[in-house]
């Protein structure tokens, strides 16, 4: 049978098999949709600011295994840090933190980078 | 944990009964079918048997069977060989937007070669070629007719006798006669796939569908049908494709093919009833809608677009409750983008992005299906919960 363990890095399928911060926060003070209009993932962000830092993030993804486990581990990486950190997350990280991805699915953590970039942006814009 | 497999239509396991029948060629007869002493005639004379079971099966005559690695190469030797083998101006080709890959690159290649100019006809919604556009599409100039007997994705199955019919009616009058290819891969274990009956001149077909191994496949050449071989070399299969004949491989899809075509009637009911009682399990699921044709459709083949969820994302799921399926969603074709089939069946990037595929086998039971039926609906609501809302 497939095994998606051959595709997917151990900390890919562990973020597929139990997402972090997976759902919506009500009143987020920041949020942002983004589309890969290629393949057809589609992702959302949530953010609370706090003290200029992300006390909390909610992630909303419809996609493939590589999509939920960057939108998973972004979520994870930002949760608790200043603005301007977080702005400075890029696809690599995110890939690298998971442990890679195989090069067809990179295009997933550039979503997620984006989502993050447009959600911070959402929060600036509000304020 | 149990493991279903339900993915028949990708692959199938050896055959027990097959695997018996050519173990020993790889060792105990091991010989060259083209030498003249007793290790090369015993292989020969296997090569011949099996070249008779396949001639049986397709109600084909034994000289019009040659052998090769899988249906891909069968493809590309029946579309490029013919081409070449016609001797005509810029000869042209009507095919269908819904042929597997094996066909659509083989005839870009021809096009890009400028060998051959081809027609790509639309399909209906239900992936159905009509034999009127095929009709339509003929030009004094068109040497082939290549349409597939059952589609591997949505399961239709395509008019491949009426389009014979009009082929056979269209060459009445015509100096230049048009040549009728069908891939029948996914066809030959469920339904009859007598030449004469379906009016083909050239049949392809692959042995890993039909519990042969990996790795061989025939290729039927009505008698007459001018075939350039695309191979160069020896003088083997009737000198279309040259090599050193795959003996063991070869005796295995001989004895696959009579298996499978001999059991067929009972086969077809069992396996129909079987993903009718899946299909009806599936569509219990809110918002999930069946490709395909709803009757005019292969009996191992059930197919899905799930609104809200992803095809891979549903793949690994279901592979973490042992079920294995596919999907032609473009996150699980390496190419991003969404199947050719159901594109051209009218789905929409993002419908297809929620395609799902399974396809049954000999081996599958009714209590298999019935736990498909039992997770399915927790892995499709687990993604939709994942799922941004209002979308």
């Amino acid at each position: 049978m497939a095994d998606f363990e051959e595709l997917y890095s151990k900390k890919v399928m562990a973020h597929i098999r139990r997402p972090k911060n997976m759902g919506e926060i009500k009143n987020p003070d920041g949020v942002a949709t983004v589309g890969n209009p290629v393949c057809g993932d589609i992702m959302r962000l949530f953010i609370k600011v706090k003290n200029n830092k992300i006390s909390d993030i909610k992630f909303q993804t419809l996609g493939c295994g590589a999509a939920i486990a960057t939108s998973s581990m972004i979520t994870t990486m930002v949760k608790g840090k200043p603005l301007s950190e977080a702005k400075k997350i890029t696809k690599k990280a995110i890939a690298e933190a998971l442990g890679g991805l195989p090069p067809v699915k990179m295009h997933c953590s550039v979503l997620a980078a984006d989502a993050l970039h447009k959600a911070i942006a959402d929060y600036k814009k509000k304020r | 944990m149990r493991k279903i497999y339900l993915d028949n239509a990708a692959t199938t396991p050896v055959d027990p009964e097959v695997f018996a029948a050519m173990k020993p060629y790889f060792m105990a007869r091991f010989g060259n079918a083209s030498t003249p002493y007793s290790w090369g005639q015993e292989a020969r004379k296997a090569v011949d048997k099996s070249r008779e079971q396949v001639a049986k099966a397709l109600g084909a005559k034994p000289k019009e069977i040659i052998f090769t690695s899988c249906a891909t190469e069968s493809i590309n030797l029946a579309h490029k060989g013919l081409v070449e083998g016609v001797n005509s101006q810029k000869p042209h080709i009507i095919t269908s937007q819904v042929e597997h890959r094996a066909v659509l690159e083989t005839c870009k290649h021809l096009e890009k070669l400028g060998m051959a100019q081809v027609t790509y006809l639309p399909v209906d919604k239900y992936g159905l070629v009509k034999v009127a556009d095929v009709e339509k599409a003929i030009k004094p100039e068109t040497v082939l007719v290549s349409v597939m007997y059952i589609n591997n994705e949505a399961g239709t199955i395509q008019p491949i006798k009426e389009i014979g019919g009009l082929l056979a009616k269209v060459n009445q009058s015509r100096d230049k006669r048009i040549y009728f290819h069908t891939d029948a891969t996914q066809a030959i274990q469920y339904l009859d796939c007598n030449v004469d009956k379906l009016g083909v001149d050239l049949l392809s077909l692959s042995g890993h569908k039909l519990y042969a191994p990996k790795g061989i496949g025939v290729l039927y050449i009505r008698k007459g049908t001018p075939l350039v071989r695309q191979q160069d070399g020896g003088g083997q299969e009737y000198r279309l494709r040259a090599g050193t004949e795959n003996v063991p491989y070869i005796v295995a899809l001989g004895k696959a093919i009579e298996l499978v075509t001999k059991g067929q009637r009972d086969r077809v009911t069992k396996t129909q009833r079987l993903r009718d009682r899946l299909i009806k399990g599936v569509l219990k699921i809110p918002d999930v809608e069946l490709t395909g044709h709803p009757s005019k459709s292969a009996p191992h083949i059930a197919s899905f677009v799930v609104k809200g969820a992803e095809g891979e994302s549903m793949l690994l799921l279901l592979s973490d409750k042992g079920v294995a399926a596919s999907s032609g969603s473009a996150c699980t074709s390496g190419l991003l983008k969404p199947s050719h089939v159901l594109t051209a069946m009218g789905y929409k990037p993002q419908e297809a992005h929620g395609s799902l595929r399974f396809s049954l086998g000999k081996s599958n039971t009714q209590e298999e299906i019935d736990y498909v039926i039992k997770v399915l609906p927790g892995v499709i609501k687990r993604l939709r919960r994942m799922a941004p809302k209002g979308i």
